[in-house]
């Protein structure tokens, strides 16, 4: 008869769920979906931190943006396709200005929803390459670069250091990659750029199950001895390969990992022998900013931050700051061009569509040379903007290059046949209705 | 005192072997339609819709058709994900080729596809049984899942390497695709479960049913009495598999709305199992109740520890909800190994008499 | 004609040019295969023992490591010095917090739950996996670890052996966890052949009945298993920690041990030995020769597809007791 109790229990607890509770007055909502549980957590809680503690510090040393208060709220996603989704039906009814869905999956879920729930989607460097085409996703907005722009980077860079791209002719470059649609993205660009320039492109998949398990795909790689190696990887699956590299004596300075393979877990289980592995980034690593000091005072000396305090200041944290800056910015500059405090997503929208942070505002904000100034326009919501090359000396990343650019000419085809395609197989997909604003 | 069969007397064999022989039993199926159709329609909001209710009916559907497998034929499958996947980019397919079919239509016939696969990884069930047959098809799973990502003609060719959902109308009203209401998807997804529960019904309680369960009793003796093992066990596969199928492409079309080839992973297999064994093995209600308490119950918690003044972080409580699923599936195990179902059918026991304990 | 010669003739044209590959595919399958067998050998303990399927033997190799990680972290900030003691004194505290976990499993799940039907207790590992991962998440965190091999002596960097006209490249882990993981199945056999209590555990698994009737504890024998599975695990997760990271997505490592479990059978500790080799070799070879001609990456199902032939051949598993079946 207890159970019988519970099962009533649990009957009239869910139906409580039904009622949600509507945001109070005067403040930005932002919610922020995260995940610190699961195979992935690692990264997870870093760029999480990264998000929630810049926006918390905003809080609390001016009071918010404007004047305006922020609710940040996290939700768990545990990278679960599944929960993501429940997540966004859970904030959407609390007005929330902008979602992070950090996953591709769940990127690839909302993409649809946006223009419907009028709530914009900031997936910052991630998800649906071809949502770069505002004109029709005028909703997604995926600063400051494509997978395409960083794989094309990677090309420029080692061209750069073969002496010329000229010179790839004939050379054999590997591509590592998760075996799942993100790790797959950067396939048609390099193999686009391998006719132009003439080198062979070998892939090597690994299936997500395999993540730490990859022996036998780094004998294929001793077998084919690519001249340089790109990575397209996540998780757990980077360590062990870096391992696995070791172990063929692949030279670590060949061996070029995409942003999302150039975290500090990524390197750092590889042990000593991993020094050399290269990575892309778009942010720069350290505390040595304005910025990360003044979250430092403002949040994790007051023991508001979820993260180690030795660890902030690494890669994927300050990448989440990034991606909160840009949040911030696109706040500000929605106010002022509503002219509206409180603002809702069709305001971010536009804010985020007419975003610019030059230099001297990334120095405004303490964050002078952390980013790459970065512009986003009606037609292009990426802005396909530099990265540059970090180099891991067993300890932590360093700077080993200038910023690159990407091949503009060579990216901007395919995003603009992928966002034809995404639209002619999605029949009914809306035709842009929002007008363009001026830039500000 | 409400519920009793004092006075419903049977007159001829129908009513006899009516699946609901008691008139309290289909005033109540009644009452659970009129709340399902009507009363839910009227005053859920669109986050219940959306990420509780489609969900729930979803994988109560899954449910079901692994509940045939495992728990009528006693066949123990792993494959679940990758038969519902195959629903999946099936539905599709099937929608890419003839975009002007009804997609309800379409996401019921991309059923025969998954069915087709089911049944082939149904063949080994002949000679494989137990927990070796449950790892055999754990082949069928990975395998399946490998071929979602790397035959890309399932997805089209799509760069994104997902499969889309385009936007479909039935009688001029968009069911698919961003436009469709969640209350509309809601209410094809409803009509489309209870019409299969109704079948599965019939199903489980006729001859075929009888066959089903006479094989998962005891297979050699079944075969002596004369039922045909392999047809039993493939038709079982197949079943089973053409509800998972269907519950595949509701679950990307109506309630996704475009997915990734993670989406049928093996976990997904692991969560319909869950559901099937806490619910009740064997028991088509038990199926509801399984997807009731695995998939609504970390939601409420998640929902309700911010609303009881818990100051937890969010990814506290999902580390909770873990340990209170983990710990409730023992729980529920331990109290009533048969399942949700079992303590229903003893809940209904007790009403009968009530209010003497005997 | 040309699918036939790369199917049947060019992958071993390929191992006669490059031997030192096929020896260094060789090794590295030998080497999963170790892995994967001592991941099945905590399955068929308690399977024996106690006829569970017990499928939290992943988390459980996921939950020792993090144990082992977390608490010698705590160790060293506790101020333990140096830290080679940290990580042993940690050892042995992992060691007992997986005696508590056998414990705990005994008490709680299993005992409540005797003389149910298998897919029952099959069900209720899977709470106890639930279980563990919000604890292990809970208590250490979600963040993957860095395995702490070289506190524990682990060896560590490679041998390169220059042969048959190329290198083959052994790493001193991989040579380890060979040894280790030989080391522990030699003494588990000698334990169940020899001791009392693996003589009462070899009657359990015959016949419970009869066990008890001749006044075995099964509580005892219970607790015994999943200790050593629990020990098991431990042992495997620190191998394959030392070989990736400690990460929650280990966990689906451990299903690699469901095919070489029904290659082997469930009940025989020589079946996982060697399944497990068979696996390992079997899949490192079809990936590397066979697997470009699929487009790589087949190694996800390719275990599971070889158990299945292997099974439709002999349904009880190589090593397997035979299936009699009466009326």
């Amino acid at each position: 008869m207890k159970l019988k109790h519970l099962l009533l229990g649990t009957a009239t607890l869910t139906s409580m769920v039904v009622t949600a509770i509507p945001a109070s007055a005067a403040e930005i909502y932002i919610p922020l979906l995260t995940y610190r549980t699961g195979a992935f957590a690692v990264s997870g809680a870093a760029i999480g931190s990264g998000m929630a503690d810049y926006l918390n510090m905003l809080n609390e040393r001016d009071g918010g943006i404007g004047g305006v208060k922020l609710n940040v709220e996290e939700c768990e996603t545990g990278y679960d396709t599944k929960k993501g989704v429940e997540c966004y039906e859970q904030v959407k009814s609390k007005n929330p200005i902008v979602v992070n869905p950090y996953s591709t999956g769940i990127t690839l879920q909302i993409i649809p929803k946006a223009a419907v729930d009028k709530i914009p989607i900031l997936s910052m460097a991630y998800g649906l390459s071809a949502s770069a085409d505002g004109q029709n996703f005028p909703w997604i907005f995926n600063p400051p670069a494509t997978y395409w722009d960083g794989a094309s980077m990677f090309v420029k860079y080692i061209g750069g250091k073969e002496g010329g791209l000229d010179k790839l002719k004939g050379k054999k470059i590997g591509l590592v990659y998760l075996d799942a649609p993100y790790g797959k993205e950067p396939i048609p660009l390099l193999e686009a750029l391998a006719k132009d320039y003439g080198f062979e492109l070998k892939l090597y998949p690994v299936p997500a199950s395999e993540a730490q398990n990859q022996s036998s795909l780094w004998l294929n790689v001793r077998r084919d001895r690519p001249d340089w190696i790109y990575m397209q990887g996540f998780g757990a699956m980077n360590p062990t390969a870096i391992k696995e590299a070791i172990k063929i004596n692949y030279p670590m300075d060949h061996f070029v990992g995409n942003w999302w393979s150039g975290g500090d877990d990524d390197a750092r289980p590889a042990g000593p022998q991993a020094k050399g592995y290269l990575s892309f980034t778009f942010n720069q690593t350290g505390t040595n900013f304005p910025i990360i000091k003044e979250i430092e005072k403002h949040v994790v000396e007051k023991g508001k931050s979820l993260f180690p305090k030795e660890k902030i200041g690494e890669t994927f944290y300050n990448r989440g700051v990034l991606n909160s800056i840009i949040i911030a910015e696109a706040i500000r500059n929605a106010q002022k061009i509503s002219g509206k405090k409180e603002i809702d997503g069709s305001d971010l929208r536009r804010g985020l569509e007419t975003l610019e942070i030059s230099a001297a505002r990334l120095k405004e904000i303490g964050a002078e040379g952390f980013a790459s100034p970065m512009k986003v326009t009606c037609e292009d919501h990426n802005g396909h903007n530099g990265a540059f090359v970090t180099q891991w000396d067993g300890t932590k990343w360093n700077k080993v290059s200038d910023w690159i650019s990407p091949i503009k000419e060579k990216v901007n085809p395919l995003i603009e046949q992928a966002s034809k395609d995404y639209v002619s197989a999605n029949a009914g997909w809306p035709k842009r209705s929002e007008p363009c604003d001026k830039s500000s | 005192m409400l519920y009793r069969e004092a006075g419903q007397y049977k007159t001829n064999y129908a009513t006899d072997v009516a699946v609901f022989p008691l008139r309290e039993d289909r005033i109540g199926l009644a009452v659970i339609l009129l709340i399902g159709f009507v009363v839910l329609p009227l005053t859920a909001n669109e986050f219940m819709l959306q990420a509780v209710l489609i969900p729930f009916l979803v994988f109560a559907l899954a449910a079901i058709g692994l509940n045939i497998l495992t728990g009528y034929t006693g066949l123990v499958s792993l494959g679940t994900g990758a038969f519902m996947g195959v629903g999946a980019y099936a539905c599709y397919k099937l929608t890419t080729f003839f975009p002007q079919v009804n997609i309800i239509v379409l996401a019921i016939a991309s059923g025969l596809f998954s069915a087709a696969v089911g049944a082939l990884f149904g063949l080994p069930s002949l000679r494989i049984k137990g927990f070796y047959l449950a790892v055999a098809t754990l082949a069928a799973q990975f395998f399946l899942s490998w071929c979602f990502i790397r035959v890309p003609w399932l997805y089209n060719y799509n760069v994104s390497g997902a499969i889309e959902v385009p936007s479909r109308y039935v009688f001029g009203v968009p069911v698919t695709g961003a436009t469709a209401t969640p209350l509309t998807r809601y209410l094809v997804v409803l009509s489309i479960v209870v019409l299969m529960t109704w079948v599965a019904s019939n199903l489980v309680h006729g001859r075929i049913g009888r066959m089903w369960m006479a094989v998962r009793d005891m297979d050699l003796a079944a075969e002596l009495i004369g039922i045909r093992l392999l047809p039993t066990k493939l038709l079982a596969f197949a079943v089973s598999s053409f509800y998972c199928g269907v519950a595949g492409a509701l679950l990307v079309f109506f309630w996704y709305g475009g997915a990734e080839s993670a989406v049928f992973d093996v976990n997904q297999s692991f969560f319909i199992l869950f559901m099937v064994i806490v619910g009740g093995l064997g028991s088509l209600t038990g199926s509801f109740f399984g997807a009731a308490l695995i998939f609504i119950l970390p939601i409420a918690l998640r929902v309700l520890s911010p609303a009881v003044g818990l100051p937890l972080h969010p990814s506290t409580v999902e580390q909770l909800q873990f340990m209170i699923v983990g710990a409730l599936i023992i729980f529920f195990l331990i109290v009533e190994p048969n399942g949700l179902a079992r303590l229903w059918q003893i809940g209904k026991q007790k009403l009968r008499v009530w209010p003497f304990p005997y | 004609m040309d699918l036939l010669y790369k199917i049947f003739i060019d992958p071993f044209m390929q191992m006669g040019q490059a031997p030192d590959l096929l020896v260094q595919t060789l090794w590295e399958g030998l080497v999963s295969g170790v892995l994967y067998a001592l991941i099945a050998l905590g399955f068929v303990l308690i399977f024996k023992a106690s006829g569970v399927f017990n499928f939290a033997q992943g988390i459980m190799v996921v939950f020792a490591a993090l144990t082992l990680v977390g608490l010698y972290a705590l160790l060293r900030r506790w101020g333990v010095a140096p830290g080679d003691l940290a990580a042993y004194l940690a050892l042995l505290l992992t060691i007992g917090v997986m005696f508590v976990l056998a414990v705990a499993v005994e008490r709680l799940v299993l005992r409540p739950l005797v003389n149910q039907p298998d897919i029952i207790l099959f069900m209720a590992t899977f709470g106890l996996t639930y279980l563990l991962i919000g604890l292990g998440q809970l208590v250490f965190g979600g963040e993957s670890k860095v395995m702490i091999a070289e506190d524990l002596h682990l060896p560590s960097g490679s041998i390169e052996v220059k042969m048959l006209g190329g290198f083959v490249n052994f790493q001193k882990i991989d040579i380890a966890a060979a040894v280790i993981a030989s080391v522990m199945v030699a003494g588990l056999a000698v334990f169940f052949q020899s001791t009392r209590i693996g003589r009462a555990l070899r009657a359990v698994a015959d016949s419970h009945r009869a066990a008890l009737s001749v006044g075995i504890s099964l509580e005892q024998i219970w607790i015994v298993v999943w200790f050593a599975a629990g020990i098991v695990a431990l042992a495997t997760g620190i191998m394959w920690g030392a070989r990736s990271e400690v990460s929650f997505a280990l966990e689906i490592i451990a299903l690699k041990a469901l095919p070489v479990l029904i290659l082997g059978g469930f009940t025989s500790i020589p079946g996982a030995i060697v399944g497990g080799l068979i696996i390992g070799i079997g899949e490192k070879l079809g990936e590397f020769y066979w697997g470009p001609l699929l487009g790589s990456g087949i190694e996800s199902w390719l275990a599971y597809v070889i158990a299945l032939l292997f099974l439709l051949y002999r349904p009880q598993g190589l090593f397997g007791e035979r299936i009699i079946e009466r009326i």
